[in-house]
């Protein structure tokens, strides 16, 4: 069961809400990058990322689910079309918030919520290699691991070298002293 | 309903408003401009938050 939203809704009462939410995904969608508050950012959060799922699997009882929230359907060709592959390899954390301080008219705490449409970063895709590499070196003993092998390494055969080079040289003089604590 | 059963002396209502104290914002550094920021907020300066940089941020009014 989902977790209820804590504290008030936005708006004047659940059609509102949802209105608000409506209308704030469909300008992310076809802004890429809007400015609201802090409030309305983390609730739209959860909302975008569900739509940037459905539009990632593409098909139409995806598309139509994705109607049901959104109504216009420009915005809704240009999810499905240019944003889902920009998103294709990220897994979840399509949307980042990042507060930029008070407005001047009220006071109200602001915040810029971007779609992360960059692909994904060396050192994250590294971290998925080593992942990836130590599932494969758990799963070597098994011959069938071999055929799934192939598969993850055309990412980038030449990250993989210099990542498991420095594993190794972390991990020798952490050895080396084990073994000095142990001789003193 | 309860209600007061005496004036509060101005002297009391002055005594309890002299613990109404503002405290200082803990403010760090922006690492691109070195202009005074709030953590956690991108840099209303330069617009600065880690390596991106936000316009909207940016106030001219300090
Ligand atoms: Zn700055």
């Amino acid at each position: 069961m989902p977790t209820p939203t804590k504290g008030p809704r936005l708006g004047g009462g659940p059609a509102h809400e949802r209105l608000i939410l409506a209308n704030l995904a469909t300008a992310l969608f076809e802004h890429r990058r809007i400015t609201t508050t802090e409030a309305k950012a983390k609730r739209l959060r959860p909302l975008a990322e569900r739509m940037v799922t459905f539009a990632k699997r593409g098909d139409l009882a995806a598309r139509r689910r994705v109607m049901t929230v959104l109504k216009d359907k420009g915005v809704i060709h240009v999810l499905f079309t240019e944003i889902a592959p920009l998103v294709a390899d990220r897994q979840g954390g399509y949307t980042r918030i990042t507060k930029i301080g008070p407005r001047k008219g009220d006071n109200a705490p602001m915040a810029v919520i971007e779609l992360v449409l960059e692909p994904l970063s060396p050192k994250q895709s590294t971290v998925a290699e080593a992942t990836a590499a130590t599932k494969r070196a758990s799963k070597a003993d098994k011959p069938a691991a071999a055929p799934v092998e192939d598969a993850p390494v055309e990412e980038a055969p030449v990250e993989e070298a210099p990542a498991s080079a420095t594993d190794e040289a972390t991990t020798e003089p952490a050895e080396e002293k084990a073994v000095e604590a142990d001789s003193k | 309903m309860a209600v007061p059963k005496r004036k509060m002396s101005r002297s009391n209502t002055r005594a309890r408003r002299s613990q109404w104290k503002a405290t200082p914002a803990t403010l760090s550094t922006c690492s691109k401009c070195k202009a005074p920021r709030l953590s956690h907020q991108a840099c209303p300066s330069c617009g600065a938050y880690g390596e991106r940089t936000y316009a909207e941020a940016i106030r001219s009014d300090a």
